[in-house]
């Protein structure tokens, strides 16, 4: 199979989706001229036109506002906030109208709007561009939330997310852009709301998403050169989250490790672990443990920031402890 | 704008809906105490004339973005009464199912896209009407209402910036009743002006008398007029008054917010008296057309009223929302 970026598995599965439903258009801060911070959307301006990949002055409130207001009379807007960071400017918008307005509404109203952004730390970027803020999402009823972490899940999960009646949050990793892998030709759908386990094991269960999935992966390599067979699991979707798949490999490996980039405290590790002890309480033979961010805002220094967040030598001395 | 160059029906019709609302709330107040109705409400009498002024030059297929003070703008845009009070009772049959009350009102079929309880957080979503009314290119228009509280937004400028660079056809309707819940606007805003807050963007911003409903007619047409041919947004300040409390369906001049003096001023410019007076000086109303129409929308008023009250309550959280 041929291998390409996360970034160019996105590019393609925004164009696709355009040539396949006029009502699709791009808008966000930086998107059309220049591509997206990121070059996520470069070259869709020049096919698509200014109409339909539109630049915004830097309003994330009038950003998602405008977007769930043309999604709610017959269009489905694809907008981009440059950095998950930046979300607190609209949260407003995001939590309280973009969310609600379905049920609010009893029902009447469908909202087809998709939100892009991205987060995550490793280019050094300081406080205010790195952090991994998905855990404040969880807490909103009438969202998904939708992580991918490799190119082939990025393509077909964001077609899905284009293709949704409900308001998806859709974040990428800063660190996967350049990242590459399989993804098959022509046309295919992830589906939103379902795992992946990305390495079969038996001894312990590591859920990991974004780029700790990669990580993850990298600590299981390591760990069965050594004997261990670590099962990896990828949510892809944090909410609504596929407890089955985690709940069915955790009943088999009796051990549960979650990786996540965020800081721990109040964390996905906290709801997706306790959705564990839910489902599988009786087939745990150790403590569920959390691999996390520290509980600090993130430090610009490049050796502070690696002492932020796992790495793969940490989730496997961790997996190793724990079955020690 | 002369109210006589306003075509009689027309001026019947806003008066009507102006009575309705009216009479509608009056309904509320009366209903209240019974606490059968369990939600906040937010109450519209004064401000009739802005409501009945703008929706009478919309569409049914222009867009309508309300806020919590959201009856008078439900209605005059034509949102049905019996799903209204349905609505305020919690019943399934609720024109929002039972999940919005009184500060969420909607019905997308008639262009009501809904109202937001947070203060200025429906106007990028009427900016994004408007958007999506540009692309679909049939001369669509939305309108949104919001109060002098909301003009001390930020994501109100960000709105005026969005909507005015691209020439969006959509109107701002400041329904300036010069109280943010309770504080004045002078002790909120150094400088009375906010018709004027859209001309740093390029928008035009006008300044109307919010309780003469011919006026506000006047300036909606033209308002209309200019989004529909693709001029882009306008920005109107409709200067009213609440005589209600900000919620509740008394009077709040004992708190010591206002003063009784300025309430009685107001209640002096009562809209549907004055435009009331007009239609009888040309002769459209007479007492006895008065008494009857009063008569006939009162019998709708409680015909719907009853009917709804008669309706099953809402009974599931599982919305048609969830997928």
């Amino acid at each position: 199979m041929r291998e390409i970026t996360y970034r160019q598995a996105l590019n393609e599965a925004l164009a696709e989706e355009m040539d396949r439903d006029p009502s699709v258009f791009l808008m966000g801060e930086d998107i059309a001229i220049y591509g997206g911070a990121y070059g996520v959307t470069a070259g869709l301006m020049q096919r698509f036109g200014e109409e339909r990949v539109r630049d915004t002055a830097i309003s994330e409130a009038a950003i998602i506002g405008a977007g769930l207001g043309a999604a709610i009379t017959g269009l489905r807007p694809v907008v981009e906030i440059m950095y998950v960071d930046f979300m607190g400017i609209c949260l407003e918008q995001v939590n309280n109208q973009v969310a609600k307005i379905r049920y609010m509404f009893g029902g009447k109203t469908r909202v087809p709007l998709v939100i892009r952004t991205e987060g995550g730390a490793g280019r050094t970027l300081g406080a205010h561009h790195s952090q991994s803020l998905e855990a404040w999402f969880l807490h909103i009823p009438g969202l998904k939330v939708v992580m991918p972490s490799t190119p082939a899940d990025a393509k077909g999960l964001l077609k899905s997310a284009i293709r949704e009646e409900n308001p998806i949050l859709f974040i990428e990793h800063k660190m996967l852009y350049n990242t590459k892998g399989p993804v098959p030709e022509g046309e295919y759908l992830v589906p939103i709301g379902r795992a992946e386990v990305k390495r079969p094991g038996r001894d312990v269960t590591i859920v990991a998403h974004s780029r700790m999935l990669l990580f993850a992966l990298e600590a299981a390599e390591r760990l069965a050169g050594e004997g261990i067979e670590a099962e990896v699991i990828d949510p892809r979707t944090l909410l609504p989250l596929d407890i089955e798949t985690i709940a069915a490999s955790v009943r088999r490996t009796h051990r549960a490790v979650l990786v996540e980039e965020g800081t721990r405290t109040g964390g996905t590790g906290a709801e997706i672990g306790l959705q564990i002890m839910e489902h599988c309480f009786d087939y745990l033979d150790a403590p569920i443990r959390r691999i996390a961010g520290a509980d600090v805002p993130m430090p610009k220094s490049p050796v502070l920031e690696k002492l932020t967040i796992p790495d793969p030598d940490r989730i496997y001395r961790e997996v190793r402890e724990l079955l020690a | 704008m002369n109210p006589t160059a306003i075509p009689d029906r027309v001026r019947l019709s806003i008066y009507r809906t102006m009575l309705l609302i009216r009479r509608v709330e009056e309904r509320l107040c009366a209903l209240y105490p019974d606490q059968e109705i369990k939600c906040p409400i937010h109450l519209y009498i004064g401000q009739e004339a802005v409501a009945a002024g703008v929706c009478a030059r919309l569409r049914k297929s222009d867009y309508l973005v309300s806020n919590h003070r959201s009856h008078g703008h439900y209605l005059a845009k034509g949102g049905g009464l019996r799903e209204f009070f349905a609505e305020l009772y919690g019943r399934r049959t609720g024109c929002s199912g039972g999940w919005g009350g009184s500060m969420h009102l909607a019905d997308p079929e008639l262009g009501l896209l809904g109202s937001s309880a947070i203060v200025a957080g429906g106007i990028p979503i009427a900016v994004g009407a408007a958007l999506a009314a540009r692309m679909e290119g049939r001369g669509r228009v939305a309108a949104v209402f919001f109060g002098d509280g909301a003009a001390d937004e930020g994501v109100f400028y960000e709105s005026l910036n969005f909507a005015a660079l691209r020439k969006l056809p959509v109107v701002f309707v400041c329904e300036n009743n010069f109280y943010a819940t309770n504080s004045r606007q002078s002790a909120r805003q150094p400088l009375d002006n906010i018709y004027r807050r859209g001309r740093i963007f390029g928008i035009p911003g006008f300044r109307l008398d919010g309780n003469d409903a011919a006026a506000v007619y006047a300036a909606a047409g033209r308002a209309v007029e200019r989004a529909r041919r693709g001029r882009g947004p306008t920005l109107l300040e409709c200067r009213t008054y609440r005589w209600k409390q900000h919620v509740g369906y008394q009077e709040d001049w004992e708190g010591g917010c206002r003063p009784a003096r300025e309430l009685s001023c107001w209640k002096k410019r009562c809209p549907l008296e004055r435009f009331g007076r007009r239609l009888r000086r040309s002769g459209l109303l007479t007492p006895a057309r008065e008494r009857a129409l009063t008569a006939e929308i009162d019998r709708r008023i409680e015909a719907a009223r009853a009917a709804a009250r008669r309706e099953p309550s809402a009974d599931t959280i599982e919305c048609d929302g969830g997928d």
